[in-house]
């Protein structure tokens, strides 16, 4: 019998830190394991015993990248145990919060982690300013980057573990002044992302299959603080239903725990929001990607690339809308008595859904805690596209090309690993 | 400037949520022309795949040591690099990626199991429990702020 060991060590380019080990028996792929090697740090058992008003920030720790999808969360979950109705205010303000997020995020992985395999560049710093392309390019995403930055400091504080937003609404709130210089460096941002969607419309990866995938899906408009949870099969879940719909997969390998849905493997992120609510952009997002739409809905794990640019204009014309049509004025956080419950917050974070869980007792104590990631519900897939693609690189592809290839089908998907290995209670399934 | 040989940087993650890793790319966004010029990322996992493990003029570390082999790289990095600059609180002084040093005696029981499945280390540690540290930029995350200021005061440094 004839075997190979292919390992990708410490996978570069991504948020955290993990490994694929893929075993080829007789030119078969026989195992594929993607391993998040961070270690755990136990954060819903630390959960226990602190009080609600710990819970945003604490959860926020999870991961720096995703830290004000966390908070998001978080709070949506606390105020769902305590039956807060945030005001109308607060719902605007936790709606810029996610685009800013979803612009600085989407950007970094696009710009730096992204396209140094479309240029055939190790980093994005290596690309040459003196030609004419890569100099555009080279400003564009450290523009982007920065509009998403300003706007996150504008009506969050800051881009990593946000400290305007709380239980009940926010701390701070965004001046006229601030609104308006971040909607002028968010108009001088567009067309820069309308360059990066054509770059990732013309982009000649591919990989393309069935797979079934699923988003929180918002009523009214895009967005990342949904209603309803939608799949690619038409069935749609409550919040409250929290994870009753997802089997956990116990993965000896990996610090992390992932996810199936009716015994099949899935996908989250900005393929799968845009494949389930695309007629539910931005009018000016429709009208200056309505080509590039028309690729979607799509299977092809590359497109979550051209996904994620076409999330970016999303969220800087509605950002530009909310921030021009509204003034903002201080109000009080909404404050309520504490009492026993258990609360789920739902959001769409850039890598896709999280889910939080919180009970508490009559004091706001917590007792219990549950977080499920977007990579956690990704693994499945990860793995199976792995062995698909390595399958039909062999026999021919050198090791370097195909572990090449295994690392950018990786960085499609966006994986955090960070977020993955948070803790959840594993149960060992030993092999 | 131009003249000068390039600062060789080493970036390196241990136990932690990376938030250093993402204010660092924020700082780049108004500094990145002016760091192309003067560092050479050596070792950067986040913004590059040849990473090279030689001579280091300044290694940022950012996370706690969480297993026997975070102890021996960090030892291994310290050995090779001129200056040593612990970013974030984790490095700092621990926490929170080491909050499970602070747990009760019910919630150590919970994920003793854990721990010794993938070999953590029985207590987190910071990393001046292990290496000698010339710089220390704490901050859950780091303030932006401070980091330019030291990383400019270790530039001047290293120039002089």
């Amino acid at each position: 019998m004839h075997r190979i060991d292919l390992r990708l060590d410490h996978i570069t380019k991504v948020e955290g830190d993990a490994s694929m080990d893929v075993v080829v028996e007789d030119g078969k792929v026989t195992d594929v394991r993607f391993a998040i090697v961070e270690y755990k740090r136990f954060f819903t058992t630390a959960m226990k015993g602190k009080s609600i008003a710990a819970i945003p920030q604490h959860l926020a720790r999870i991961c720096g990248t995703c830290s004000n999808a966390h908070v998001m969360a978080a709070i949506t979950a606390c105020e769902d145990a305590l039956g807060i109705e945030p005001t109308p205010q607060t719902k605007l303000l936790r709606r810029l919060v996610m685009h800013s997020l979803m612009i600085r995020d989407h950007a970094l992985h696009l710009y730096l982690f992204v396209m140094p395999d479309l240029f055939g560049k190790d980093a994005f710093l290596d690309f040459d300013e003196n030609n004419p392309e890569q100099h555009q390019l080279l400003h564009d995403g450290f523009d982007i980057k920065s509009a998403g930055n300003h706007l996150a400091e504008l009506v969050a504080g800051r881009s990593v573990h946000a400290n305007f937003p709380v239980i009940g609404g926010f701390l701070k709130f965004p001046s006229a002044e601030g609104a308006a210089e971040s909607v002028q460096e968010l108009k001088a941002a567009r067309p820069a992302v309308l360059r990066l969607i054509e770059i990732f419309r013309k982009a000649p990866f591919h990989f393309d299959r069935k797979t079934k995938y699923m988003a929180l899906v918002q009523n009214d408009t895009f967005g990342y603080l949904g209603d309803k949870i939608v799949t690619s099969r038409g069935e749609t879940y409550e919040r409250k239903d929290f994870r009753s719909h997802l089997e956990h997969v116990a993965l000896p390998y990996s610090q992390a725990s992932a996810y199936t849905y009716k015994g099949e493997s899935y996908m989250v992120g900005a393929l799968a929001r845009l494949n389930l609510a695309k007629d539910k952009l931005h009018p000016g997002t429709k009208k200056s990607a309505a080509e590039t739409l028309k690729l979607f809905p799509s299977t092809d794990i590359f497109h979550n690339n051209l996904a994620q640019a076409i999330e970016i204009l999303h969220s800087i014309d509605e950002s530009i809308d909310i921030l021009s049509k509204n003034s903002f004025k201080p109000e009080p956080v909404v404050k309520v008595p504490m009492r026993a419950g258990t609360g789920v917050g739902v959001i769409e974070a850039p890598r896709g859904t999280l889910y939080h869980k919180v009970v508490i007792d009559k004091d706001g104590i917590v007792e219990n805690g549950e977080v499920i990631v977007p990579t956690g519900q990704n693994q499945v897939n990860i793995e199976r596209d792995v062995g698909t693609l390595v399958e039909e690189l062999l026999p021919d592809a050198p090791k370097e090309k195909i572990n090449f290839e295994i690392e950018k089908l990786i960085r499609a998907y966006d994986p955090c690993m960070s977020c993955g290995a948070h803790f959840l209670k594993v149960k060992w399934q030993e092999r | 400037m131009a003249s000068s040989p390039k600062i060789k940087i080493g970036w390196f993650s241990f136990s932690c949520c990376e938030d250093n890793t993402i204010v660092m790319t924020e700082v780049m966004n108004d500094h990145w022309q002016e760091w192309k010029e003067l560092f050479d990322f050596r070792h950067a996992r986040v913004l590059k795949t040849d990473n090279v493990m030689d001579d280091f003029d300044i290694a940022f570390i950012e996370g706690a040591l969480a297993s026997p082999e975070h102890v021996a790289k960090i030892k291994d990095i310290r050995g090779r690099s001129k200056k040593l600059v612990a970013v974030g609180s984790c490095a700092v002084i621990g926490l929170p990626a080491g909050q499970r040093n602070t747990f009760t005696l019910e919630q150590k029981a919970s994920i003793d199991y854990l721990v010794a499945r993938f070999g953590a280390l029985p207590e987190v540690k910071k990393v001046s429990d292990v290496v000698k540290v010339d710089v220390e930029i704490p901050g859950c995350p780091m303030d932006p702020k401070v980091f330019l200021e030291k990383v400019n005061g270790l530039v001047a440094e290293l120039r002089s």
